[in-house]
């Protein structure tokens, strides 16, 4: 039997919000980067090539982890690992591209290096929220490809919310760093919330 | 059959009137178009948008500019009369650094443009020609413009023209941008930004043009949606001195066109935007959106 089982609502709101999180630094990445890389195509194009590589590191990690019996409180360390992984792009992004600046002339090859330094980490740890909360989720195979269409559902809904409000809304209404710091307190807060459903959980055994 | 005849000559006398497309592609970046009509041969950027023309130049042979705000920007040179070394963010038809090589053969000029298509469709179509002084850099310009500053590199002439009618690069109207911009001009050097003078977005514009270099002049003319910012390192140049390099250069800027003896006057350095409103930063840099507010 289970030590505990979280509820499915919280795993599917964690995934909402992990995916919107996700969008909304990817929607970011770019304008992080342009006062050293510029506006080009290629600056996109590096963003979008380190999130894709570092979710499906991410995929494959969180799978991995989630064998055999997956714990609440491992999947509550997900976020809030992603939470701090992420304040370097607040505090520290300009000290991370500007050396980058410096020894590569090309912007290319820069903003795809500073992509590397500023979003691989968090982005894997986002990554590995997914196929962990589909193993929270499922309890016997035959309705394991039902929870695993509706997470998607929910993590990529996130995902397109994280991306509009931000490119339509937030950008107008808060500096770039509020709104990651607004991402990072999301991802904490999800990290501490799981904590204490399961710590009720458990008492309540 | 024979009013037939009369209603083809009729329709084939009346095609030049119509715009004839020379060459379309799709760069990177934008859709390109060069047309023809009324004598006139014109760049477009993405004309299914609605997007107003780029350049323009007479098909004639004649060296008058078409657009007030390509001669507008030529004010610059009230502030900074003889300029040796020029800087252009964004080439387009690349009208500004061909005039600008003409009137100054001695001068350096490092043209910048981030589209390479535009800089191919400028040599084929609108007589843009390289010269060992003047030279395109495939770049973005606040990348440029970095490199050119960390090297302590020194302009004296500034153009900032890198914005389309639809599209704002959004991380070149920061103020660390133009800080950046600042770090390259020579002490007695001329900043001349061209940009847009309607919307809310003026205001952010203005309060962050004040921001970084104090007074400017605003160059605005009724017959033009665009506005020209004037600034420079040093204080403003008087009406008297400026009235005085205008008749001095008059004559030279008069085969193209440009009403020069008229512009001293018509610069303003009243602040006529609203103060209150926000700086823009690397931080908070929504022009695209407040543009269309």
């Amino acid at each position: 039997m289970h030590s505990t089982r979280l509820q499915k609502k919280i795993v599917i709101a964690a995934a909402f919000v992990s995916g919107f999180c996700i969008m909304a630094i990817e929607m970011l990445g770019a304008r992080i980067m342009s006062p050293y890389f510029g506006g080009s195509l290629s600056v996109w194009g590096s963003v979008l090539t380190i999130f894709m590589l570092a979710l499906s590191c991410g995929y494959l990690i969180g799978g991995r982890l989630s064998e055999g019996q997956p714990k609440p409180k491992t999947y509550a360390l997900f976020f809030i690992a992603a939470a701090v992984a992420s304040l370097p792009i607040v505090f520290f992004a300009d000290g991370i591209m500007q050396p980058i600046f410096m020894a590569i002339e090309d912007p290319r090859y820069g903003s795809l290096i500073a992509s590397v330094f500023l979003f691989f980490i968090p982005t894997t740890i986002l990554g590995m929220i997914s196929p962990y909360s589909i193993r929270l989720l499922v309890e016997h195979e035959d309705h394991s490809g039902k929870m695993a269409g509706q997470l998607f559902f929910v993590s990529t809904f996130g995902s397109a919310l994280g991306t509009l409000g931000t490119a339509f809304y937030f950008v107008l209404w808060f500096d770039v760093n509020e709104i990651l710091l607004g991402t990072i307190l999301a991802l904490l807060f999800v990290g501490v919330a799981i904590l204490t459903f399961d710590l009720a959980a458990r008492r309540s055994q | 059959m024979k009013q037939i005849l009369i209603l083809l000559f009729g329709l084939a006398l009346l095609r030049p009137l119509c715009a004839q497309t020379i060459h379309e592609e799709r760069s990177v970046y934008r859709d390109i178009t060069v047309t023809e009509r009324f004598g006139r041969r014109c760049l477009l950027f993405n004309v299914h948008r609605g997007d107003r023309n780029q350049t323009c130049i007479f098909t004639d042979g004649s060296r008058r500019l078409v657009f007030d705000y390509t001669k507008m920007s030529f004010a610059g040179l009230l502030l900074k009369p003889d300029p040796k070394r020029v800087l252009i963010a964004g080439l387009g038809g690349g009208t500004i650094p061909l005039v600008l090589s003409e009137l100054f053969p001695d001068a350096s000029i490092d043209v910048i443009e981030i589209d390479e298509s535009v800089a191919r469709v400028a040599k084929d179509f609108f007589f843009f020609k390289q010269t060992d002084l003047m030279r395109v850099h495939i770049n973005d310009a606040r990348v440029f413009i970095k490199r050119a500053a960390l090297k302590e590199e020194k302009y004296d002439y500034i153009v900032l023209d890198a914005f389309s009618g639809d599209y704002i690069p959004e991380h070149m109207l920061t103020q660390e941008f133009l800080e950046e911009v600042k770090q390259v001009l020579a002490p007695d050097g001329v900043v001349v930004a061209n940009t847009f003078s309607t919307s809310r977005f003026y205001d952010h514009e203005s309060v962050t043009y004040q921001r970084v270099f104090g007074e400017f002049y605003n160059f605005k003319l009724p017959t033009s949606g665009n506005r020209i910012i004037l600034t420079q390192l040093k204080s403003l140049p008087s009406l008297g001195v400026m009235a005085e390099r205008a008749a001095q250069l008059t004559p030279q800027l008069r085969e193209y066109g440009i009403p020069f003896l008229s512009y001293p006057e018509k610069l303003s350095a009243e602040v006529d935007w609203d103060m209150s409103r926000r700086v823009l930063t690397d931080q908070y840099s929504p022009s695209n959106l407040l543009r269309d507010n």
